[in-house]
């Protein structure tokens, strides 16, 4: 593809025509929550845009937020996005390899300083100077220091890059962090999940392309249009959460209704993500749809809030041994004190006549 | 580690462990009061004075006769607290978790409508009670740290409960949080003031009742 192709003529050759442009920027607008005034606007910013320059970093993950994204199961305008970034390093990706790959993402950050996007997926080990995970001899945290330096903005990919994810989780060995507590004087992106909701990501990706700018964030700067409900707000399953109706177990009654899995340990009331509206597949479903409870994976330290299946309501107890123990000291204390107050209070002896 | 984190895990153990060893303390106290001795032959047997005990414990949901309207508005007010209380308590999914997650028991949860509304009726009663409280010159004047403090102990949960059931202000873990630690609170307090008649009423009413049945008078 040719770097000053525009996306509109690209999108032609690929069998998209005006309309179908049209209609994914009103998808988009209403995705992210924008009036569908805004709706022309975007197609015809996104008909004129040039390709977006990205450096693409993986650093402590599991590759399968690339592989969502990759995955897409037919060739909507959404997943074209994908094809209309440049992507100009990606090391699970690009045929190079070796001192071969690291020359080219010298020169890709040089020739798009300032003006790249930098995606990262994966946390970043700090402990022992971050050499728990490092590329051509350079630890991750040196890598996002430098790269991030020159980027426009910085997305967070996934949960690991967004919160530190699984390989933060408790006894967190390698020192993990997420890319937000490293990047100081840059915006950054959350854009959590594990893996994220690929049509987020193109979302962010055409908002971008399209102003020049990042959506809306939230407090934890994720996407608000995209995380400012919890799947709980968005589940179909919330009339039966409403009046009482649980599944007691995954393959009861109740479960097989459709009934709310709340006390089989969902997470969705405390869950923002947009699986539910979005869904996952091609719009074919999400986990709540398919009969298993949200695990909560797009929020913070989600690997180390108890059991996925002890309900939100449940708690961790201290235990009977422990509650028996409390119970001696304060009955050996409360007996202490009242024969003290009776020897205070003794009554005289009664005179006999 | 998370507000809510916190809230279901060490705030929980604390407070349940302080609860138990408050608990502890006040049996304890109250075992070892100093009685003083009968002197008098016993009217009735063993058997009238079970049933004295168990007339005891019931009559007193009625209000005698003679108090009947000088006491009519706390009586309702606080029939509505109770028994409001109580649908939410035992009828509420997420606390028959909770509760069946402690003892192993549970039973089919209200709808949520039926629970909200019941907290609704709780938390205007309770508004009431306190008014009625800061209003009337000799209740006024008998109420003490405890009667204000047990009241807002009270308040706190219902009050965080609505909040939570409809999710108004802020996200469903702050409220879930903030709902928990106002529990918490309650349990820390509960040996401590008067809210522990929530566990002594019956046996206080009962022994009473097996006292008068002793004795020969009407319980
Ligand atoms: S299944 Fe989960 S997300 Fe859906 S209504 Fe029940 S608790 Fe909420």
């Amino acid at each position: 593809m040719d770097d000053n192709e525009t996306m509109g003529a690209m999108l032609a050759r690929r069998g998209f025509g005006r309309r179908g442009l049209l209609k994914f920027a009103i998808a988009m607008t209403s995705s992210l929550a924008l009036p569908p005034s805004v709706a022309p606007v975007m197609a015809a910013s996104l008909a004129r845009a040039r390709r977006q320059s990205v450096i693409w970093l993986s650093f402590q993950e599991c590759t399968g937020c690339l592989e969502t994204l990759l995955r897409s199961p037919s060739p909507t305008i959404s997943s074209l996005i994908f094809d209309f970034i440049s992507l100009d390093y990606q090391e699970t990706l690009m045929a190079a390899a070796g001192s071969a790959a690291e020359q080219t993402l010298r020169e890709a950050v040089a020739a798009g300083k300032g003006e790249y996007l930098l995606a990262i997926d994966g946390s970043i080990p700090v402990r022992d100077g971050g050499v728990y995970s490092m590329t051509g001899g350079r630890s991750n945290v040196s890598m996002l220091e430098t790269i991030a330096a020159d980027a426009k903005a910085v997305l967070a990919i996934g949960t690991c890059a967004a919160f530190g994810g699984i390989p933060k989780a408790y006894p967190n060995p390698t020192g993990a962090v997420a890319v937000e507590d490293l990047v100081a004087g840059k915006p950054v992106v959350n854009i959590p999940g594990c893996p994220p909701v690929p049509e987020v990501l193109s979302g962010v990706l055409a908002y971008f392309i399209s102003f020049g700018a990042l959506p809306a964030l939230d407090d934890r700067r994720r996407p608000l249009a995209y995380f400012g409900t919890t799947i709980h707000d968005q589940c179909y399953r919330r009339p039966f959460y409403d009046q009482g109706k649980f599944a007691k177990s995954f393959d009861d009654d109740g479960a097989r209704q459709g009934w709310c899995l709340f006390e089989l340990g969902c997470k969705g009331p405390t869950t923002h993500n947009a699986c539910a509206s979005l869904k996952w597949n091609g719009g074919t479903s999400f986990p709540v749809e398919s009969g298993h409870g949200c695990i909560g994976c797009s929020e913070p330290d989600f690997w180390d809030a108890g059991s996925f299946y002890t309900p939100l309501a449940g708690a961790t107890l201290p235990g009977w041994r422990n509650a028996a123990i409390a119970a001696s000291v304060g009955l050996v204390g409360g007996a202490a004190a009242a024969l003290s107050g009776r020897r205070k209070t003794a009554p005289k002896p009664e005179k006999t006549p | 580690m998370t507000m809510l984190e916190i809230a279901r895990g060490p705030a929980m153990q604390v407070s349940i462990l302080i609860m138990v060893g408050g608990i502890g303390w006040r049996l304890a106290g109250i075992l070892l009061l100093r009685r003083r001795p009968q002197r008098a032959a016993p009217r009735h047997g063993f058997v009238r004075r079970i049933c004295g005990g168990l007339s005891a414990i019931l009559s007193r949901f009625i209000p005698r006769r003679t108090f009947r309207r000088g006491t009519a508005v706390s009586v309702v007010l606080s029939a509505v607290f109770h028994l409001g209380l109580a649908v939410v308590l035992f009828g509420g999914a997420p606390h028959i978790l909770l509760i069946r997650q402690i003892t192993g028991l549970t039973w089919p949860g209200l709808p949520k409508g039926i629970v909200v509304m019941a907290s609704g009726l709780t938390l205007a009663s309770m508004i009431a009670l306190l008014v009625r409280r800061m209003t009337h010159p000799v209740l006024r004047l008998l109420s003490t740290v405890d009667d204000y403090l047990s009241w807002l102990v009270v308040f706190l949960p219902v009050f965080t409960g609505i909040l939570l059931s409809g999710e108004t202000i802020g996200g469903y873990a702050t409220l879930l949080s903030l709902h928990i630690l106002s529990v918490e609170l309650l349990l820390v307090w509960l040996p401590f003031g008067k809210l522990m008649h929530g566990l002594l009423v019956f046996a206080g009413r009962g022994a009473m009742g097996v006292t008068f049945a002793r004795k020969g008078a009407a319980t």
